[in-house]
């Protein structure tokens, strides 16, 4: 399972890892870590638009984007 | 609501308005096709604190205020006031000059290239296209890997020292202190500087306008780079509602009013140059530095809005360019019409040097910074 930390990256770098990560895994179960609400959207429509469900969980500051496909 | 601003229609209305209120600031008192113009207002603060002598642009815009401060009451209302920083600050402090060299070659930011065109001057078109073009390296660099590195959070006091900052400049705009003869604050007595709303209308279109462009990660910039990156339109929407709305408004201005608010043409425009090479190499300059440094200049205010200080030294960078332009003689000159004859502007060979000196800065930087590539996959 791949997980991409993100967190503390400007923009567009979340979104560019995210995506990177959804086309290397192909299917299964990707975690992405964001801590700004900019970067848990953008991640969030790259994934919807690649196909992949999306489930924003939150903790302290920091968002845990669980994707699955 | 929350998901409303989020959603695709989010950036198209907010787009929408801030086109319509930008349109509508020349009417109150701006100059025209300056209804917002982040480079120039920002050029403006810098000329009425002293740091250039420029006497023709010389006022504190409040308008920036306005930005910064509605997107800290929109963060702190949505809980996203997030102070945080330490992501190569002397390194966005620089990318901020350059930027604003290079939009003052031009005569304005991304947001004025909009409303310029909208407006009828095309010169605007080089300056997009010039835009364009920046922000297709700086997306080279991306797609290779570029990056500042990671911000850290920040202590909330850090988080809230750009908008005190512009509390103080909005008490020096309402109190207007002199603080000896010949010393600031100074206010234009002709010239652009000196053509400008109502403090209060200006504040409160900027409260607006900051208020939805946070909610809305709404930045000019970002709209060309997502399509150019990922093939993603969804702030594009904005930027374009944007160019419509604004476009439509002058009309309608030019109707109810009987004074030209679109002139479609290349010569004859207001405060703007037809030198089509510097208006395209300007933009091109801007649009990378603010592709390197992942916001366009409204978008860094907002961002500094919700506590983000490496984009607050972007901003401080864009005042301090400002000064360097006008100091050094770097900025565009309009054109102008001396004894019948029409004499094209542009910069002089200190700004094409400048715009040289600050591409090959960019450049650098698009190669040298880079991801280790055991941290673009863990």
């Amino acid at each position: 399972m791949i997980t991409v930390d993100a967190r503390g990256r400007s923009c567009p770098e979340p979104a560019l890892l995210t995506r990177n990560a959804l086309r290397q895994a192909g299917s299964g179960e990707v975690h992405v870590l964001v801590d700004t609400e900019t970067a848990r959207d953008n991640c969030t429509r790259v994934a919807r638009r690649e196909g992949w469900q999306v489930q924003v969980l939150e903790e302290d500051g920091t968002y845990h984007l669980v994707l699955k496909k | 609501m929350q998901r409303f601003f989020a959603s695709r229609w989010g950036p198209i209305t907010a787009g929408g308005i801030i086109g319509i209120l930008a349109a509508l600031l020349p009417l109150w008192g701006n100059p025209k096709n300056m209804g917002v113009c982040v480079a120039c207002f920002e050029r403006d603060i810098a000329g009425a604190l002293g740091l250039h002598r420029n006497t023709a642009v010389q006022y504190i815009r409040p308008e920036i205020t306005g930005f910064v401060l509605g997107a800290l009451v929109a963060a702190l209302l949505f809980r996203e006031f997030r102070p945080r920083g330490g992501s190569a600050p002397i390194v966005r402090f620089l990318l901020g000059m350059f930027a604003m060299i290079g939009a003052l070659v031009f005569l304005g930011c991304p947001w004025r290239a909009l409303l310029r065109l909208a407006g009828g001057d095309l010169n605007a078109l080089l300056a997009l296209a010039g835009l364009v073009a920046g922000i297709g390296v700086g997306v080279l660099f991306m797609r290779a890997g570029y990056t500042l590195g990671r911000a850290t959070p920040a202590p909330a006091v850090a988080g809230w020292i750009l908008p005190a900052l512009m509390v103080g400049l909005l008490l020096l705009a309402i109190f207007k202190p002199t603080f000896g003869e010949g010393l600031p604050i100074f206010a234009s007595e002709k010239g652009p500087g000196s053509q400008h709303a109502a403090l209060w209308v200006s504040l409160v279109v900027g409260l607006v306008v900051g208020f939805l462009a946070q909610r809305t990660r709404f930045c000019t910039m970002g709209a060309v780079r997502d399509v150019l990156l990922m093939g993603d339109t969804h702030l594009l929407g904005g930027v374009l509602a944007l160019l419509l709305t604004a476009f439509l408004t002058n009309l309608v201005l030019t109707w109810t009013t009987g004074t030209p608010y679109v002139n479609f043409s290349f010569t004859n425009q207001p405060v703007a140059h037809s030198n089509h090479l510097w208006n395209f190499a300007g933009m091109a300059l801007a649009g990378l530095s603010f592709a390197l440094a992942g916001g366009c200049p409204g978008r860094q205010l907002f961002m500094a809005g919700e506590g983000d200080g490496d984009a607050a030294l972007f901003v401080l960078g864009m005042i301090v360019g400002a000064g360097f332009s006008h100091n050094f003689s770097l900025a565009g000159v309009p054109d102008a019409v001396k004894e019948n004859v029409y004499i094209v502007g542009g910069p002089s060979i200190y700004g094409q040097i400048a715009v040289g000196i600050g591409l090959a800065f960019c450049l650098i930087l698009g190669f040298a910074a880079r991801m280790r590539r055991q941290e673009v996959k863990r």
